[in-house]
């Protein structure tokens, strides 16, 4: 008995036009697009971008090469090189992040003793010819130059859940 | 219009008018038809887009209205590639025997009482064999390919063509029957009275109407039947070696075939371009002359309105169903499809016979 209601069931298409049914409603459902250069998604302030090392308001260097960054990259991206300076402090001589090795785990931020590497909200950059995407210690200091305003708010916003 | 052009002409001679006015006839049918084809690629888009809660393209004019053009001229500028042991001859022939018969069988479409190119009686058996030729291209287009993919594509496709065919010519001689005319004006005339919408052969041959769309739809291998392009498992089937032109050339053989089934359909079925508001709305309305008149009576803008909804049903199939199985294709066109337009065939001619109204008293 079943086989044969089935049998007709599907001879009036029942099934075929509830799917059409289930199209046509959502033909005229609100487009949830992003129309995304002129259009973009709220980010969060933990959102992991382009690298950035930060200075302290009168303009010395965070980083005091300790390099734990380096030992808990997983991607081997970072590489440093330190040295005393002449005021008896240690100071990194060469920082370099290889972005096209990076995972952007953010581990390097998170074991930074003195809040010197960060990543930050930029993340629409490129590279035009080949080396432009490794970071060297000028480059990322730039950066954070750049984006300080940004890299402060965002750490102040995350603070109270640290 | 065509006897003032013929007098204007007339220091010519009589073959070269005669010439002018086909070719320009031609011009007429194939410049709207190629527009059409360009917009149907880019109403799909939308349609599926909209269907799938995105907008679909929007960047090159407004709306994306220009879409159709930038990816004209796209492909125009693109180079054509030869595979490596490619039948050069055959490689080049396919796309034209693809498209060539799909244009020729509109040579007898009417658009309304007199606006047809060719009208001959036997216009339905010439679309039905139009319509078939299209699959040597296909074939055509796989073996030439030298490739694995296109083969398998030409080979469903031919078989699945092949199948539907007869399920398709079966349901063709069911409205012969009704009509008692291969004529398709005269199947059209056929289908006027004074009840509207009720005297259209959709409610007598409801079976076949469906029959022959949903057989329209595996003869243009749309979706659900697109196994000859089947880009999840044979990358695109028949045409994965065409580039440039000759690929954009398969392409408009498969709308132009899809807007024709469309059209077919409604003229066959859905009474051309008869106002579905005979019957409805007073006749002294819908005769004469004046705007009003020519817009709720008969006219080429009823014919376009259906052919634009069966059109509409392509993409919504397309953005509904997922594709059949092999095996389930076959099923569907040998042991549903055909038995059904067999039995309906002779319910039809019962119909006939008994000269039941309103239909056939």
């Amino acid at each position: 008995m079943t086989a044969i209601t089935n049998y007709f069931k599907s001879l009036i298409l029942a099934e075929l036009f509830r799917g059409l049914m289930l199209t046509g409603k959502y033909f005229f459902r609100k487009k949830i697009t992003v129309q995304y250069p002129e259009e973009k998604t709220p980010m969060s302030h933990r959102f992991r971008g382009l690298h950035a090392q930060r200075r302290y308001p009168n303009g010395e260097e965070r980083c005091i090469a300790c390099k734990l960054c380096e030992a808990v990259c997983p991607a081997l991206a970072i590489v440093i090189d330190s040295e005393e300076r002449e005021d008896g402090t240690r100071r990194t001589t060469r920082y370099d992040i290889d972005l096209t090795k990076c995972i952007f785990c953010g581990f390097c931020e998170e074991a930074c003793p003195v809040d010197a590497i960060v990543e930050t909200r930029h993340f629409e950059y490129f590279g035009e010819s080949k080396g432009d995407l490794y970071m060297t210690k000028e480059k990322l200091l730039a950066v954070g130059d750049r984006l300080e305003k940004q890299i402060a708010a965002d750490r102040a916003a995350d603070a109270p859940y640290r | 219009m065509i006897e003032s052009i013929e007098s204007a002409l007339s220091f010519l001679p009589d073959g070269l008018v005669t010439l002018i006015i086909v070719i320009g006839k031609i011009l007429a049918l194939v410049l709207p038809l190629m527009g059409a084809v360009a917009y149907l690629t880019l109403a799909e888009r939308k349609v599926i887009g909209y269907m799938q809660v995105r907008i679909g393209p929007n960047r090159v004019g407004p709306r994306g209205l220009l879409q159709p053009i930038a990816d004209a001229v796209k492909l125009m500028f693109k180079e054509t590639i030869f595979p490596a042991n490619a039948n050069r001859f055959l490689f080049i022939s396919a796309p034209v025997l693809t498209l060539a018969p799909s244009l020729a069988a509109w040579a007898v479409v009417p658009m309304n009482d007199s606006l047809v190119i060719s009208n001959i009686d036997a216009s339905l058996l010439y679309i039905l064999a139009m319509t078939s030729l299209g699959v040597y291209g296909v074939i055509i287009a796989g073996w030439a390919s030298n490739s694995k993919y296109a083969f398998l594509g030409a080979l469903r496709s031919a078989a699945q063509i092949v199948s539907y065919e007869i399920a398709m010519g079966f349901a063709l001689v069911g409205v012969l029957v009704a009509a008692g005319s291969l004529n398709l004006g005269e199947i059209v005339d056929a289908q006027r009275g004074s009840l509207g919408i009720l005297n259209w052969y959709l409610i007598p041959l409801l079976p076949l109407f469906l029959v022959y769309f949903i057989s329209g739809v595996a003869e243009t291998n749309r979706a659900p039947f697109d196994v000859a392009e089947g880009e999840s498992e044979i990358v695109a089937g028949f045409h994965v070696e065409y580039s440039s032109m000759t690929f954009s050339v398969f392409f408009l053989a498969e709308y132009a075939n899809m807007i024709l089934i469309a059209l077919l359909t409604s003229i066959m079925f859905l009474g051309g371009w008869l106002s579905p508001l005979n019957g409805i709305l007073p006749s002294s309305l819908l005769a004469g002359e004046g705007f009003v008149a020519g817009l709720l009576g008969d006219g080429i803008h009823w014919l376009l309105i259906k052919t634009s909804f069966f059109l509409f049903l392509f993409l919504w199939f397309r953005a509904t169903f997922p594709r059949y199985r092999y095996d389930q294709i076959m099923r569907l066109g040998w042991k549903v499809f055909i038995p059904i337009t067999i039995v309906w065939l002779l319910v039809a001619a019962a119909l006939v016979v008994g000269k039941v109204g309103p239909w056939f008293n």
